[in-house]
Parts: structure tokens; sequence; C-alpha cells
């Protein structure tokens, strides 16, 4: 076994080159290249800021995944624990000395660029959870310490990211972690309770929430109750796609975009303009794409040798699943609004370095697929 | 302890292969979800959102509609249009208010109080709406702003269609005057309601306000695609909205503005009517103003001076004008004496003068002629006049008869109809009409002075004009217009008024020689030409009760103070040969109607009767433009 993974090790750069998954990497680029020109859409048809940074961010951040790539999956192994708690203390120094911007404090000034580390935490809070999982026995899984230690482990960025407060992306970080925690194997009965007693607890949680969470919720109960306040975005939202027919207005020509009636249209809020732009079948077409690209994180992860790498590219991939889901669910008015961005679509540079750190980490355990983690 | 860790991760992989199966057969039922709610939006409910979403970036403005105008009858236009140049902003588009507007009142020279005015205006409207800051500017300023326009950002020069009176103060009362439409109008009126702009202009009085509905025309349509915030993004369409109706006029502008020329600096009113067609030639109430000063919202200064002047410009005389009309009553007192076989013609009574008056009951009865006229009959004492000689008819007749006689001749009653709201109905009395309104008997001696036009009677000149123009036709119903193609078909147009028609001719004649012979009140404002030749009743019709001290002091007008002088009154027809006019003559104030009131008549009838040429040649099309 030893003398495989060595094996293995001299593995040069030519064969790792040989062994990434390109139906995977150009479905990206595809995305990538489709995004790039939404973007240019919403800029008006010109070439502005957000398309010239999305550019940019794109190239950028494509290129450092291909180069994670290349690097062992034990080396990410090992930086699971390190990077958790240096995310974790990013969020700390963001409670603390973060860049305040719309009432909510999320940034952390690098000097070269501001990062929001919650976006962060989405992918390596699943990496920490998957080291500490792989380690585990499976009569361990169920145990009350290693329980109470992975809910920690969730709890505490959670919390961090309400308090800023961000409950989007709060709640899909608890999802990260408990995605990891239902692979791991974590009895069903845990995850049926805790449903019950969420349901259960919904009323008392709601009148926790903040004014203006509270009104999201009651709008999405009923849009029509204030159309031009707290209901504008959600109607808005739903004109725009259903104007947009079975083939869409045409590239550039979505009025409901061009004419400024949509909000957060860079970011939340681009699938509206792609859709009403280019219709149902665009995006049946683009639903495909995400489709493709989670089928092969997944397939990586059943073709990968370690529980690690497994267990990290189905919570991977099921990740994107959710927020894909969650993010077009919410543009469509089936659920309420939570600021949750479209992997990669969406403007916004550390959702896009978050992503593709975690398609890098999905790469590396295909080019390192028969790499066994002790 | 390997084969431990094998089969213990071989658990592991099983339990994580068995949950990836289950999850990825959620995910394919959650994908499944996301495209029927697509299709549900985009294919299903298309039209709708479609729908939505056209509403949501298609925006209409309404522009003004233009007003039709009036024409006078030979086709001059007496209420137009003209271009306004008007200066809009609106300030939501303005990125530095302040500053544009300081550039703006240093450009169009502002004085502090205007420019207040526009920065009080400007916080009572919304953002987004049209701030109109200058509504009818000079060439020179207008193009003053176009040239500074690149440091006006947000500034809208635009040329603007508004109501012109080019006659100015002729034709005022008449056709009233349009002003800014205020909720009012936007109440009582749906029409306007539902072309409102703002700054739509909406006539207030007169003829602007009863042909509203005409004159209004229909609002141009612009529409546009707009964004979110309401700003115009490219023009889809325009429909051109329909003008106004042009509405003519019987009123000849010539005359009109004699008329107003002949009443200037007095207060009073002159009609001149058709006899046969019933068309009112000319109609004037002076003092008159102007309403072009209306037309943009009039100046808080001179809108007091109209307000407060003692002549009243406000009003209406010819149609709100309550006079008594003193002897101008007498032509119907006489017909209703003959029709009513009171009297004959040769009828004599004795007119004895101051020393020996009328009395009854102890009160006296005074002719006006201190030395009296002697015996006269009924063509002499409407020559001269004779008070006594009618107290004495009107004794006989009494105050019912009379009523009859001076209603069947248009008295007492709206002439126009509904066409002026501001028309009164004058008030002929009788005794029933006492006793319902006063509660109290009528008495004789209220009979005595109705029968020289004193008393509870009251006139507008209008109805003495129709009275006139009905005893000068021969004595047939006509109804007077004041549209040119308002042919009003009346069933009782046309219908004889008189018993016996000698009966009118008498009291024609009667007339004649009150102004063609000697000692006849109006005998000095004849016209000896037999083309122009009219006859005519003068009256004077008291303000105040003349006391025995003012007799005795005979004082002359001047020395009366304004208020307290007799109101001056003629009414006349001619040319007497072949009649064709009538007029009447109100001068508030002025004096005798002999020495004041008749002397117009002889100016009006020149040229009434020199225009009836031009009027039938026009009728039948020989001139094409006058």
């Amino acid at each position: 076994m030893y003398q495989y993974t060595r094996f293995n090790n001299k593995n040069g750069f030519f064969q790792k080159f040989g062994n990434l998954d390109y139906i995977l990497l150009s479905c990206l680029l595809i995305l990538g290249f489709v995004s790039l020109a939404t973007m240019y859409s919403t800029d008006g048809g010109e070439v502005l800021f957000h398309t010239r940074s999305h550019f940019i961010k794109f190239i950028v951040f494509f290129s450092m995944m291909l180069v994670i790539s290349f690097i062992n999956i034990k080396f990410w192994f090992s930086l699971g624990y390190l990077s958790y708690a240096v995310i974790l203390g990013m969020l700390i120094w963001t409670i603390n000395f973060g860049i305040t911007a719309s009432g909510s404090k999320r940034w952390i000034d690098l000097y070269f660029l501001n990062i929001q580390p919650s976006e962060l935490m989405k992918i390596f809070i699943i990496l920490c959870l998957a080291k500490y999982f792989h380690r585990m026995k499976a009569q361990h899984v169920n145990s009350f310490y290693s329980l109470c230690f992975s809910l920690i482990i969730i709890f505490v960025p959670m919390s961090l990211v309400i308090i800023q407060p961000d409950l989007g992306t709060s709640l899909l970080i608890a999802i990260s972690g408990i995605v990891v925690l239902w692979f791991a194997g974590l009895n069903h009965k845990y995850f049926f309770y805790s449903c019950l007693l969420s349901i259960i607890s919904l009323p008392i949680i709601i009148s926790f929430l903040k004014p203006y969470q509270k009104l999201r919720v009651l709008t999405f109960l009923n849009p029509d109750r204030d159309p031009l306040g707290a209901g504008y975005q959600i109607i808005q939202s739903k004109i725009a796609v259903g104007s947009g027919g079975f083939t869409g207005k045409g590239f550039l020509k979505g009025t409901q975009s061009y004419l400024e009636f949509l909000p957060e249209k860079h970011t939340d809020f681009i699938f509206t303009l792609f859709s009403e732009e280019f219709g149902f079948i665009g995006s049946v077409l683009l639903l495909l794409i995400y489709s493709i690209i989670i089928y092969r994180v997944i397939r990586i992860g059943a073709l990968s040798r370690s529980y690690f790498a497994k267990l990290f590219c189905y919570s991977f991939g099921t990740s994107i699943f959710i927020y894909v889901v969650i993010n077009m669910s919410m543009v469509l008015g089936l659920l309420p609004i939570v600021g949750s961005p479209l992997p990669i679509m969406s403007y916004g540079g550390s959702s896009m370095l978050a992503t593709m750190i975690g398609f890098g980490i999905v790469m590396s355990a295909k080019t390192h697929s028969q790499q066994s983690i002790a | 302890m390997i084969n431990i860790n094998i089969s213990d991760s071989a658990t592991k992989l099983n339990s994580l292969n068995r949950r990836m199966f289950i999850l990825a057969t959620a995910k394919i039922i959650i994908l499944g979800g996301i495209v029927s709610r697509l299709f549900f939006l985009q294919v299903k409910e298309n039209k709708k959102y479609l729908t939505l979403s056209d509403k949501n970036r298609i925006r209409e403005w309404k522009l003004p509609p233009i007003r039709g105008e009036f024409q006078d009858y030979f086709g001059n236009t007496i209420a137009g249009n003209f271009e306004a140049y008007q200066l809009h902003i609106i300030p939501e588009e303005v990125e530095d208010f302040r500053y544009v507007i300081y550039r703006v009142k240093e450009l169009l020279e502002l004085s502090d109080k205007q420019f207040k005015k526009i920065v009080k205006k400007k916080n009572e409207i919304k953002p987004w709406e049209t701030l109109i800051v200058a509504d009818n500017l000079s060439w020179e300023k207008f193009s003053k702003i176009n040239n500074h326009l690149y440091d006006l950002n947000g500034v809208k020069p635009v040329i603007s269609i508004s109501r012109d009176y080019p006659y100015k103060e002729n034709f005022t009362h008449v056709l009233g005057y349009v002003s800014q439409a205020n909720e009012n109008d936007l109440l009582t009126n749906e029409n306007i309601k539902e072309k409102f702009v703002p700054g739509l202009k909406v006539g207030k009085t007169g003829l602007e306000k009863s042909f509203e509905q005409k004159l209004i025309g229909s609002n141009s349509v612009e529409r546009y695609e707009v964004n979110a915030y309401g700003r115009r993004i490219s023009q889809l369409a325009f429909q051109k909205g329909d003008k106004g109706e042009t509405i003519k006029l019987t009123i000849d502008t010539k005359i009109q503005e004699l008329t107003n020329e002949l009443l200037k600096e007095k207060a009073g009113s002159i009609c001149v009517m058709d006899i046969y067609t019933g068309a009112i030639i000319a109609m004037h109430s002076s003092p008159s103003f102007d309403p072009n000063s209306f037309v943009f919202g009039i100046s808080q200064d001179e809108w007091q001076l109209i307000r407060n002047n003692p002549m009243k410009p406000l009003v209406n005389k010819s149609l709100s004008g309550n006079y008594s009309p003193g002897s101008t009553i007498k032509p119907i007192v006489a017909l209703s004496a003959l029709e009513n076989e009171i009297i004959k013609p040769d009828f004599t009574v004795q007119c004895k003068g101051h020393k020996n008056p009328l009395e009854l009951y102890g009160q006296t009865y005074h002719c006006w002629k201190k030395e009296g006229h002697g015996f006269v009959n009924l063509r002499e004492a409407m020559k001269q006049s004779c008070d006594t000689y009618f107290y004495e008819v009107a004794r006989r007749l009494g105050v019912d008869r009379l009523s009859v006689t001076a209603k069947k001749f248009g008295l007492g009653q709206k002439v126009f109809k509904d066409i002026f709201d501001n028309e009164k109905k004058g008030l002929v009395p009788n005794t029933e009409w006492k006793k319902n309104a006063l509660g109290r008997n009528w008495v004789l001696g209220e009979t005595i002075i109705t029968g020289i036009g004193q008393g509870f009677i009251q006139t507008t000149p209008i109805q003495l004009c129709l009275m006139t123009a009905q005893i000068a036709n021969g004595g047939y119903k006509i109804y007077p217009k004041i549209v040119a193609n308002d042919d009003n078909q009346y069933a009782d147009k046309f219908t004889p008024l008189y018993k016996k028609s000698r009966n009118i001719k008498i009291v024609q004649d009667a007339m004649f020689s009150s102004t063609n012979e000697v000692r006849g009140t109006s005998y000095r404002s004849r016209l000896d030409d037999p083309k122009y030749k009219f006859a005519g009743k003068t009256g004077t019709s008291q303000v105040k009760k003349i006391t025995e001290r003012d007799r005795e002091l005979d004082l002359k007008t001047f020395q009366i103070p304004y208020e307290e002088r007799d109101h001056a009154l003629f009414v006349a027809f001619g040319p007497y040969k072949n009649p064709r006019y009538a007029l009447s003559i109100i001068i508030e104030h002025g004096g005798s109607g002999g020495t004041v009131a008749a002397p117009l008549a002889k100016e009006l009838f020149k040229m009434i009767v020199d225009r009836h040429e031009i009027r039938k040649n026009y009728d039948n099309k020989k001139y094409l433009d006058i």
C-alpha cells in the first residue's frame, strides 16, 4: 500500500494534467462565459466596472483553481483545521474591524482586496468537518462527544455571521455543515427531530428576527401586501422572469433589468436577468450546466479512494446544489428573500474565490484520486 | 488493526454511498420542481407577466389639448391661440437645483418676489412633476435661455399653445376668459378632469365657460418607455389630439368695437340685436378689462384694481345688471293698455306740471317736466315721455295686465336660457308676486310708478333690447342667439305677441315721433337721412327717491354725487322704413337718457345700417373675405 502511494507520488505534472476532469472544466468555463455575458447585459450592453471586474476575478480564480488541483489532496487534508481556525479568526476580526456597508459588517480590508470571510467559511467548514469525520470510526460517529463537537464547529461561525448581521450566509454555512454531518452517517433521527424542532420553534424564531427580516417572511407569504416596498423585489423579479417567456426577450433586450426595475441585478438577482433575456430554454440549459457540474463533482467523489475526498466532494457538490436551488427559488418566489448568491454567476469576489477553492480541491481529489490519506 | 480499519472504512463508505444515493434522488425531484416553476412563470403565465412588464415600462404623457377658437360673424378670430415661450424644470432631473434656479433668476432678471413664488411652488409639487418657471417669456429672454442651455442642466424651454384675445377688452364679457383650472373646475366638470394636465387653461366665465365641452379638444398623448425611476428613455408613439371646435358668433367686431369706444370711461351696456333672427350684433358691458391678463394668472395688484373699481368691471351689465327700465317701459305700458282696450290712441290726459301733481291717497306723483305737458294724447305722451299720462294709463290698466304683456315681450325672464351662467332674470311684479314674496298686498301707488318703469320692476339691458326688437319686428316672438349656427327651432318662434297688429303700429309710430319730431325726447339725436332714420324711446331711471328738496334745488347731473345720479337709458330700432336692428343702451349714473344715452344710438345706427349691407353680402357669399 505504501509503495502504491509512492508510485502515485511519482506521478509527474503531465500525468496530473491528464487526470484533470475536462468536462467539469469546460462546464465551468461555459458558466464563466455565460456569467460574463449576463454581467455585460447588467451593465447595459457596455463593458463597465462590473463586467471588467467579474472577468478579472473569474480569470484569476479559475487559474488559482488549476494551481490548487495540482496540489496534493493530502495537503488540503492537513490544512483542514488550520484553515477553519484562520477563517474563524477573520470572522472575529470582521466583527471588530470590519467594513460596514449597507447596515452590516461583512468585509475585512486586506489592503489589496476586501474579502468576505463568511463566504469562505461556506467551503472551509466542509473541509474541516470532512477532516474531522475522516478520522472517526464508524461507531463513534453518533457518539455524544462527536455530535457536540461537530455542532460547535457549525454553530460558532454561524453565530459570528448572524451578528454581522447576515442571515442568508449563516444559514448557508449551517446547511454546508449539516450536509457533511448527513454524509458522515449521523443518525437519521437527529435530522428528523431537529427538523421537527425547528418547525415547532419557527414562530419563536420569527419573533426574534429583525423587523426587516420579519417583513421579508411576511412578504414571501404575500408579496402584494406592499408592492412598492418590501414586496417590490420579488414582484419585479417574477415579472421579469415571467415576461421572458419561452425563448426570452433576447440578449441585451431585457426591459425589466435594462430599465432598472430589478434590484440587485448583479448579485442575487442575476438569474432573473438571465431568465428574462434567454427565457425558459436558456434557464433550463443553465440548470443543465449546473447539473452537469454537480454530477461531475459527485462522480469525482465516487471515484476517489480516500474517505476524506469522497466526503468533501459529495458535500461540496450538494452544497453547490443547495446554493443554486435556494437562489433560484428565492428569485422565482418560492422562498423568502435571503441573501444568497448564485455560484459563479453572481458578482462577488469572495463567493467566487470560495467556490473556486472548492472546485480546486475537488479537482485535486480527481488528480490524486488514487491517493489515500492516513 | 488494519483489518478493523478496512472493515470500518467499508461501513463508512457504504453509508456514505447510500446517503449520496438518497440525496441524488432528492436533488432530481427538487430540480424538477424548479423547472416546473420556471415553466409555470415563463410559459403558462407568460402573457400576464408580459403585460405587467409593459405596464412597468410604458408610460403615457398627456399634453394640453389645443382649445377651439371663437370667431366673429365674418370669421375673424376673436379668441385664438398663440405660441407662448415657457420654461419648465423637472426638479428631479436637475442635479443642482439651487444653482440652476439662481442662474435662471439671473438670466430672466426675476424679482425677488417672483423668485420666492417659484421656490414656493417647487416645494409644493412632487419632484417628478413639471415646475413652470416662466409661462410667457419674450422672445429675447427665451433665446437668451436657449443660448445658456449648456449651463442649465435640466431646464427645458418649451413652446406651448396659449389663449390669446386679440381684441383685448372688447369681447371680455361675451367670451369671458380662461385661466388655470382649479380644484373646483375639476370637481364640477368631468371633461376637464379627464383632460387635465398641469397648466391646463379652462374657461372661467362667459362663453368660454359655457362651451367648455366643445372648446376643450382632446389631449395629444406621448407614449414613452421609462425606467424604474420614471425617467423617459425613448419615445414609442405620439398620438395627436384634436383641436377643440371653433365657435362662430353672430357678433360684428366692428360694431362691438364701436360700442366699446362709445362706452369709454362710462359704466354701462350696449346691446344690438337683429329683430328677425335674434342674432346679437354687439353686446358690451363697460368698463371692461383685458382678459389676456388672466391667461397666465393675474397679478395681485392688477386684480385688486379691477375688483375695487367702483364701476364694477367684473359685472356683465348687459346680462346681470338689474335696472329700473324707467320710461323705456312706456311702449309696453301703452301697448298693454291698447291691447286690453283700456284706452284708445286719442285718450287724453292733462299734465299740469309740478304745481298740480297727481295726488292719490296723500301721495303725489310728479311728471318730470316742471311746467307740465298740457293736454296730451298717447302719441304726444310717448313723444315727450309724459309721466302723468302714463300714471293715469297704468292706474286704469292695473299691474297684473301690464305684467302679462311685459312678460310676453321678454321681460322678467332669462333671454339666453342657460348659455350664460351669470344672466339675471330681472323682475316683472304683479299683485300675486308681492303677496308671495313680501307678504303684503299690492297698493295702487305701486301700479302708478310701475307705469313709468320705477318701483319693483327690474330689467336687464338685453331684455330691453329683446323687447324693443319684438315691437320693431311687428310683434313677433324671436329667440336671441349669439352662436351663429345655433338654428334653434322653437315651436313658438315668430308667433304673434299681439291681439291687433294695429296696436304695434301705433306704438312704433309713437316711438318714431319721440326721435324724429320736434319736442321728442331724443329729437336731438335723430338721423335725418331716411336710410338711417331710427325710432327710440329714452328713459331715465331714478336710483334714489326724489325729495321735495331735490325738486326745488333742480340740480344739474354733475352736481349730484356719482352714486345718486340717474341711469340713462335708450331703446331704439331702425332703420324706420324697414326695421332690421334693435338696440338698448344704458349708462349707469349718466343722467338723462335723452342727453347721454340717445346720442350714442345716433353713432351706432350709422354704422349698423352701413354694416348691414356687408353682412347681407357676406351671407350671400359675395365677398369671400372682409
